[in-house]
């Protein structure tokens, strides 16, 4: 079992005949940001809460620090922070009040309530609202808000669930830095979500979530060679003969793919980063090279790549069996 | 609890000799906090304050109008505090009679959107979230609006008490204040039935306007209709074919045992029996049974109390069934929208 903060067996959870989550493996080790991603329905919210004991797994087993959410759920609670996708407060409270009565279901002893209110709520930048009735929070202040529920009770596990979703681009992107910072404290993290920009601007690493399986994980750059076959998408720009290049291209070792996108533009898909190879094969074909570049894989490509992939062996399948 | 036994079920055979089969730590941590937060929130709420003037307008108003009654027989009469609850004038009702009408209101009130007003505001998964169980979240509700019924209540109470004593001049007697405090206890306890009822609801339905809704509908039904089928039910089954002393007893005996499912008269009957000392039988009375009773002659506390023990313990058992009908529920139900 070693210290992996979670780990999952075989997770199943069926709710009739519909199966949310099928045979779950995940492993998260300390320290790391892990984002769960997948299209809405994809079995990411039943996974979290059942990494929290809210709901009863129906097969396989989980452990969160060790614990078995099931059995020691209260154990596990307070050392897991959970932030749910729309987080709700009670509106006719204040924001300190909102999160004093979370301190005190988490049994923390009344002296000190009133300094770990006031440094989660710094922590997120909401001292100056400390005092106001969370019916007047803007969205991203209520984001927030959840942030601060979450460390108040100190956690050494954070579960976000779709943290960014709703978010304007300046909000997230705050959000995202408070999450590189729990990140830099040692705290681990599970996110879930679909907005890729941002699951790879913060996860060091992600799995993909099909109708109830974890159908791949890894780094965004493992799963981009996976998905797309090649890793790296270099960018050449050259004058000279089109098919003299091309054919010298795509004997540079490592080169996947290479398409003339335009006349003097070429799209090189390869295994490695093979730009000074490029270069010389461009040079001794005759070539002039004008410019040279490496596209970084985006977590998009893949998700687009695979998710289309996905539906197309589907509709395969279907086409096969009418009658099913 | 069901938590437990559910992975018992699914688990067997996969982990015989792992974790105990015990569900770690109280299944009331945390209580403590949700009654206290729960108790701010009612009694901040602008729903319980308005209910709260209301009442305290009613009982004021009927008061000083019993006791503008009572004063011109204040040496007269052994139970004069217990009059002030009975003491009807025209066209104001007894203050007992507001109350049977008030309590279910108050109940439902406090009660209608505990768990689904949790739902909407989203606020759910996040305090299940915190180390608690959902027994101590639930129990946490229930008894926080049980408490302030039961403030509210006691309020008034004092207040009634004080009055009299300023209007009438005499101190209370101890038989009249153990009635009396008797009669508070009846008096939370009939609000706890409408508390659970409208739990029940709250857990039921997703809209808090369903809920409250269907608790009225309920309320309604006992308070206007379940008198009219209690007896067409009791003159179905229990038919007066001949007219025979028995087959009349019969009838008459279904059709109170009937009206007794409602937990309005059993209120009521417990107010009768409390509240007037005189009163000897909440059921039928044959001749034969008042042989050498003096008519008129107040019961001694003891005898009222027995008189009225099967209803309360009626109401209570009530008050627990519908609370355990929502605690299952509650513990069945999925944590996600």
């Amino acid at each position: 079992m070693g210290n992996n903060v979670i780990e999952t067996h075989d997770l199943t959870k069926k709710y009739g005949a519909f199966v949310a989550v099928d045979r779950l493996n995940l492993t998260v080790q300390p320290g790391e940001v892990f984002g769960l991603l997948g299209p809405n329905g994809a079995g990411k919210t039943t996974t979290i809460l059942m990494l929290l004991g809210l709901t009863e797994p129906t097969s396989g087993s989980v452990r969160v620090l060790g614990l078995d959410p099931a059995r020691q759920p209260l154990s596990v609670k307070s050392r897991v922070g959970y932030l749910p996708d729309q987080v709700g407060f009670y509106d006719e409270l204040t924001a300190r009040q909102n999160l004093a009565y979370i301190a005190r279901l988490n049994g923390i002893p009344g002296s000190e309530i009133d300094r770990r209110v006031d440094d989660a709520l710094a922590r997120v930048g909401l001292s100056h609202a400390a005092d106001k009735r969370v019916r007047t929070f803007s969205h991203g202040m209520r984001q927030r808000l959840g942030l601060a529920d979450v460390l108040i009770k100190q956690p050494k596990l954070i579960i976000m669930d779709e943290p960014t979703s709703g978010l304007d681009p300046e909000a997230s992107h705050q959000f995202l830095d408070m999450i590189r910072g729990l990140k830099e404290e040692g705290i681990t993290i599970l996110l879930s979500s679909h907005l890729l920009h941002q699951v790879q601007a913060v996860c060091d690493r992600v799995g993909l979530f099909n109708q109830g399986k974890m159908t791949l994980e890894g780094t965004v750059n493992e799963l981009a060679q996976r998905v797309l076959g090649g890793a790296y998408r270099i960018r050449v720009d050259a004058q000279g003969p089109q098919t003299a290049i091309v054919q010298a291209l795509e004997q540079v070792p490592h080169v996947v793919h290479v398409r003339a996108a335009d006349t003097t533009i070429y799209e090189v898909e390869a295994a490695q980063d093979v730009r000074p190879e490029a270069a010389q094969a461009v040079i001794a074909a005759g070539g002039r090279l004008l410019g040279l570049g490496v596209q970084a894989q985006s977590l998009d490509d893949i998700y687009s790549a695979y998710y289309q992939e996905v539906k197309h062996e589907g509709s395969h399948a279907v086409s096969f069996h009418p009658a099913g | 609890m069901r938590e437990a036994t559910l992975s018992h079920s699914t688990q067997q055979g996969e982990r015989v000799v792992s974790a105990p089969r015990v569900r770690e730590g109280s299944p009331w941590a945390g209580m403590g906090s949700v009654i206290f937060k729960e108790m701010a929130d009612h009694l901040s709420s602008t729903r319980i304050f308005i209910l709260e003037i209301l009442i305290i307008l009613a009982a004021l108003g009927t008061i000083y109008v019993a006791t503008q009654e009572l004063q011109q027989t204040v040496s007269q009469d052994q139970f004069l505090y217990l009059r002030l609850f009975t003491r009807s004038q025209e066209p104001l009702p007894a203050f007992v009679g507001l109350l049977a009408f008030f309590i279910p209101l108050v109940s439902i009130a406090l009660a209608f959107d505990a768990v689904n007003g949790e739902f909407s505001r989203r606020t759910l998964s996040r305090i299940l979230a915190q180390p608690i169980y959902r027994d101590g979240l639930l129990l946490g509700k229930f008894l926080a609006a049980l408490f302030t019924l039961a403030l509210v209540c006691t309020a008034i109470w004092l207040l009634i008490f004080g009055m009299g004593i300023l209007r009438l001049g005499v101190a209370p007697g101890a038989e009249e204040v153990g009635r009396a405090l008797l009669f508070l206890l009846a008096s939370v306890f009939y609000g706890g039935v409408w508390l659970a009822l409208a739990l029940v609801f709250s857990v039921v339905f997703r809209q808090s306007a369903t809920a409250a809704l269907a608790s009225i509908a309920v309320w309604l039904f006992f308070t206007v209709f379940w008198g009219m089928i209690a007896g067409l039910l009791a003159q179905t089954f229990s038919p007066i074919r001949i007219g025979f002393p028995q087959e009349i007893l019969a009838q008459a005996n279904l059709e109170l045992a009937l009206a007794r499912i409602s937990p309005n008269t059993l209120y009521a009957e417990m107010m009768v029996a409390l509240l007037q000392p005189e009163v000897r039988s909440l059921g039928i009375l044959l001749p034969t049974q008042l042989e050498g009773a003096i008519l008129g002659a107040p019961l001694p506390l003891g005898q009222s109390v027995e008189l009225i023990w099967p209803h309360f313990t009626g109401l209570i058992a009530a008050c627990i069934l519908l609370f355990a009908l929502a605690y299952v529920l509650f513990q069945r139900q999925e944590i996600r929208a």
